[in-house]
């Protein structure tokens, strides 16, 4: 019978046992639910060994490709080495900071041991006193530091520190990766329709980034909305990017103020719909403010994308001090 | 004899089903401000839950979850007209993907048994 490793313990299964009751009947809790493969809450990580694939049916491609699997329905024929949801600490120091526009900051944060992640998932950055905010990874693994966007929040704490008083070589710590909006190879030909708002535009360029190293063929089209001209930032980088890979296009949209410097004004769902008005068989990656997050996941899905073709991650802000 | 569920095709089929019925659910403006603010992956979640119960899979409800549930949109004004609606759009998803009248027959029916604890009568 298999066994399973889990908080350093290890667990060994009955005969016909799922890990989910190997693990509850050890005393481990392990929050579920349906207990039928549908409702996802009993998902795990495994780090080591392999799971039946009907442990993983349903889930979508960027969790399967870390690993998950739904503990309630997982019979596995080897031993497992298991992970709650989440990541470990690491330490680390600011390498660069550089300002790409006047609200916001481009950090390079260097790990002590290389983080492995994906481009689009993002980490937690704690200062040494405690003080922790969250950050999509516009890097890739390949590159010498993690590239983290900063935006100027209100009496943010946090970037506030970041814009006007962090130096190179701040020492910070890094938990993570966490996240699964990011490009899973396997399907090099399908079109893919990267938007956002904000600083919503690191995780996409990752994502972007990492599909054209990835081998990606088929048309990439990364929308990136501001309310005006000057909430864009990153538009040579984005522009050299797009002059060197013919399937990728960029498209800057502003919600006013936009036609003097030729840049597509209106709002995003529309300037895209009326771009996209079909879907089917797109795929779709949506980063940035939450409501803008959830109302285009929705016009995708109606313009006719597949509900497991799109990932999104919403921003969410911490409460004002 | 194999079960509904089997004969309808199991998990696989309830994945091809969810979008097709939530596409519809979302397109009808009878019904589509139910569904306002709430977060679509959330949804479909729940519209795979309860597709799997009308396809007579395994689930956890229960009259009494479906009532709390439901309660808050009931109190919205949810009635008879949008719970046809739904079913409606739940018929029409099984009659495009091909499956037999008198499978979605017993589908229906098992959707119907919820009437009363989806309206909390």
């Amino acid at each position: 019978m298999p066994s399973f490793t889990f908080g350093g313990a290890v667990y060994a299964a009955a005969p016909g046992e799922s890990v989910l009751d190997a693990l509850l009947r050890h005393g481990v809790a392990v929050p579920h639910s349906c207990r039928a493969g549908a409702c996802q809450s009993c998902l795990l990580r495994a780090s080591q060994g392999r799971v039946p694939a009907a442990a993983q049916a349903g889930l979508k491609a960027t969790l399967v490709e870390q690993g998950y699997f739904l503990s309630c329905v997982c019979r596995p024929d080897e031993d497992l080495v298991l992970e709650p949801a989440g990541g470990l600490d690491v330490p680390a120091r600011i390498m660069a900071l550089e300002r790409l526009s006047p609200t916001v900051l481009r950090a390079r944060v260097r790990t002590e041991q290389p983080l492995s992640y994906r481009a689009g998932q993002y980490i937690t950055l704690r200062r040494p006193d405690g003080l922790a905010r969250s950050y999509s990874l516009a890097s890739l693994p390949g590159d010498d530091a993690l590239e983290l966007h900063i935006r100027r929040a209100p009496q943010g704490r946090m970037s506030g520190w970041l814009f006007e008083e962090a130096r190179a070589e701040e020492p910070v710590t890094v938990r993570g990766p966490a996240g699964d909006c990011f490009y899973t190879g396997g399907a090099p030909e399908q079109p893919l329709l990267l938007a956002g708002t904000g600083t919503g535009l690191a995780p996409l360029v990752g994502i972007c980034r990492d599909a054209v190293r990835q081998g990606h063929t088929g048309p990439i089209h990364l929308y990136h909305g501001a309310l005006r001209p000057e909430g864009l930032y990153l538009e040579s980088e984005l522009r050299r990017l797009t002059a060197k890979n013919e399937n990728v296009r960029y498209s800057p949209v502003v919600l006013e103020g936009g036609e003097a410097a030729g840049i597509a004004t209106g709002a995003l769902d529309k300037v895209i719909a009326a771009n996209h008005p079909q879907l089917a068989g797109w795929r779709g990656y949506l980063c940035g403010d939450p409501s803008i997050v959830q109302m285009l996941k929705k016009k995708f899905f109606l313009a006719g994308m597949p509900s497991r073709q799109i990932f999104a991650d919403a921003f969410l802000e911490a409460p004002a001090p | 004899m194999s079960s509904l569920y089997e004969q309808l095709g199991g998990q696989p089929a309830v994945d091809a089903a969810v979008d097709i019925f939530y596409r519809k659910v979302l397109s009808d403006d009878r019904i589509s401000h139910f569904f306002e603010g709430v977060d679509m992956d959330v949804q479909i979640a729940k519209q795979k839950g309860f597709l799997t119960m009308a396809f007579g899979g395994p689930h956890h409800y229960t009259g009494a979850s479906m009532r709390a549930g439901h309660a808050h949109l009931v109190r919205r004004g949810l009635n008879d007209s949008h719970f046809n609606a739904v079913a409606e759009h739940l018929g029409s998803t099984l009659t495009e993907l091909g499956v037999a009248q008198p499978l979605i027959d017993q589908v229906l029916a098992v959707a119907e048994s919820t009437r009363n604890d989806v309206l909390g009568r």
